[in-house]
């Protein structure tokens, strides 16, 4: 059993619409251990990185609830100062968009020259600058003394990428939050951007917080998943039971979403309606009842909870167990005409990139 | 006859620079590519970031000033003016972010009706008629002619961006990673769409995508695009299963797994692969990094290969 490094117990982030607070993240109780990457799956508005962004404490004007323990120690209402100390030292953090996390008017050697400087007490100028360019060496940055010198806008998008992730990694974190930190990359740079973190993680023994739409990233990546919905964790399992047995059906419905057919022309499978928006989302019973009209209502609970059906697996409602899809599609798991590819006569399956 | 022809385009921009900012050399964005799309077929263009897919696109459909090589759409050379005009009306494009192809100060009834109004004089009752069928046929109520962009969702707006687009009944669509700001069930359900509308409306697509599983989804025929150049054209079945150029190979192997149990052979195979492409890559482009010119493989297979092989 390995030890917990991040264990936040039922955080509650609320955002100020008007009069009223609505919550973002809504009774949210996740672990993280070290060496581990927990993959947070969700659509936009999901709370996924609002979740992030809390532990990180960068709602400035948000309420939160709830304990957010790091080693032990709760980081809500943590003093600023002391605060400031984990954050880019102990945690670290890659941002979705490199272009508006980064300085336009500082070279990039500045800016992660900047984050040793401020949580390493008496390094050298020349120390940094030597440690700024290892980093770039190490998150695979071609020509690091030159990249240094240069400022954001002077890179492509996969480049200014592994910028942000050299800051983040820049003092060695235990704990790496990434959201979203492939979104905007070609497939060639995702895998390698991915590879990096999964060996940051093992050379740090770090514990990785990975936050996603992409199933495909996941599988590739995640020890365990949460899937989020409206707020809500609805399911948690570790990755092949995840793939294998999923059981909530805002789970399921994702993985028939892939477009996986075996011959083009046939219909992916949708999810009926839209995401409900924070100030209009039904605070009672099972938030996913609306996008599963045919389901009866009696089939859920009316305070749904996360139910543990095996060790280690949550779900939340009951609705999965009478669950089925309206147009016959497959059931459970991997849609069973996923796609092959072969190069070199070796056959592989492929979700979305 | 195809109904779309590309040959040997060229898209060259200027670079500029100096004190009075001449043109100091060219980008070229596009380096001779030709590709043909048949009626009722989906072509899908493929590459990463730079690669001139985009590009490629917008000089098909007039977005872009051609430097060279031609354009035929039905037939018709579009690169003379006189044809140009004609031909746009039965060419559209569909736009990556729905966020920003849409005028926020305008109704989503002047937004679709805007085609209308330069091609076709209708009277304001007509109009509004027209409007609220194409609505309906992407699966909006009327009641939305009234509101503004702002009042949809992501996957809301590419609808109506899609109305807009067969407004005035084109035979050619241009869409330009038409789902790639949309969650993965929007995804669905506007990828769904674009295959019925397909269906219905006898349409052609020019896909351009840098999703490979989208592209296999809804593509007939596919062309792997490189540094402006193609590095492989085939069936769908020609480019996923018998992959031919090491650019192609490394693309296709970087596509995440949705199955964690295949990992380490993965990770194995990709080693192997990208040895491949490490190993040949001083045989498979020449000395500027460019791809070599295509070379039939097939019937319906082409790859750049390089000469000696």
């Amino acid at each position: 059993m390995k030890k917990s490094l991040l264990k936040i117990e039922r955080l509650t982030t609320s955002f100020r619409i008007g009069d009223d607070y609505y919550a973002a993240v809504d009774d949210v109780s996740l672990t993280v251990n070290r060496g581990e990457v927990l993959a947070i799956v969700g659509e936009s508005g999901s709370g996924k990185s609002a979740l992030a962004f809390s532990v990180m404490g960068l709602h400035a004007h948000a309420r939160i609830d709830g304990r957010i323990y790091y080693k032990g120690e709760d980081l809500i209402g943590m003093p600023a100062a002391k605060l400031n100390k984990l954050r880019g030292s102990e945690i670290g953090m890659i941002f979705q968009d490199p272009l508006s996390a980064l300085n336009p008017l500082m070279t990039v050697g500045e800016q992660i020259e900047e984050s040793l400087l401020l949580h390493r007490n008496g390094i050298s100028r020349a120390q940094r600058r030597n440690a700024a360019i290892e980093l770039l060496n190490k998150v695979g940055i071609p020509s690091p003394e030159r990249t240094a010198a240069q400022y954001p806008h002077e890179l492509s998008g996969g480049m200014r990428q592994r910028i942000v992730i050299a800051i983040a990694i820049a003092n060695q974190p235990s704990l790496l939050i990434a959201d979203e930190p492939t979104t905007a990359l070609d497939v060639t740079i995702q895998l390698q951007i991915l590879d990096l973190i999964k060996a940051l993680k093992n050379d740090m023994d770090a514990g990785v917080i990975l936050i996603t739409h992409d199933l495909g990233v996941v599988a590739e990546m995640a020890d365990r998943v949460a899937v989020m919905y409206a707020g809500q964790i609805v399911e948690i399992a570790d990755i092949f039971t995840l793939t294998s047995n999923p059981k909530h059906p805002y789970t399921r419905s994702l993985l028939q979403s892939i477009p996986n057919s075996a011959e083009s022309g046939s219909r992916l499978h949708t999810i009926q309606g839209i995401v409900p928006s924070l100030k209009h989302l039904p605070r009672r019973g099972c938030r996913f009842q609306s996008r599963i009209p045919w389901i009866e209502a009696s089939e859920h609970e009316s305070e749904p909870e996360l139910h543990e059906i095996e060790p280690g697996h949550f779900v939340r409602c009951t609705c999965h167990l009478r669950f089925r899809f309206p147009d016959s599609a497959s059931d459970a798991g991997l849609p069973p005409s996923a796609d092959a590819y072969s190069i070199n006569g070796e056959e592989f399956r492929y979700g979305t990139s | 006859m195809a109904l779309l022809e590309v040959r040997d385009l060229q898209v060259h921009f200027p670079i500029r620079g100096g004190l009075f900012g001449r043109t100091q050399g060219f980008v070229k964005a596009v380096d001779g590519v030709s590709l043909s799309i048949e009626p009722g077929q989906t072509y899908g263009l493929v590459g990463e970031s730079g690669s001139g897919k985009t590009t490629t696109g917008r000089a098909v459909i007039g977005l872009n000033a051609i430097t060279s090589g031609s354009v035929l759409f039905n037939g018709q050379e579009l690169t003379a003016a006189r044809n140009r005009s004609a031909a746009r009306r039965d060419m559209q494009m569909i736009f990556q972010d729905p966020y920003s192809s849409l005028n926020p100060k305008k109704r989503v009834l002047d937004i679709i009706a805007e085609p209308l109004r330069n091609y076709e004089s209708l009277s304001h009752k007509e109009e509004k008629f027209r409007a609220a069928e194409l609505l309906e046929r992407v699966g909006l109520s009327p009641e939305s002619l009234y509101k503004y962009p702002h009042q949809f969702s992501g996957g809301q707006r590419q609808r109506i961006g899609i109305a807009r687009a067969i407004a005035l009944k084109p035979k050619l669509i241009i869409a330009d990673e038409p789902v790639s700001a949309l969650d993965v069930s929007v995804q669905a359900q506007v990828l769904n769409f674009l295959q019925d509308i397909q269906q219905e409306l006898g349409l052609t697509y020019l896909f351009i995508s840098h999703d490979l599983g989208i592209i296999r989804h809804m593509c007939d025929k596919i062309g792997i695009m490189y540094r402006g150049r193609h590095v492989e054209q085939g069936t769908t079945e020609d480019i996923f299963e018998r992959p031919r150029h090491i650019y192609t190979k490394r693309l296709l192997s970087a596509i995440p797994d949705v199955d964690p149990r295949r990992r380490e052979r993965l990770s194995a195979f990709r080693a192997s692969v990208n040895a491949e492409y490490e190993n040949g890559y001083a045989d498979y482009f020449d000395e500027a990094g460019l791809a070599y010119a295509l070379r039939p493989v097939s019937d319906t297979h082409l790859a750049a290969l390089p000469e000696r092989s």
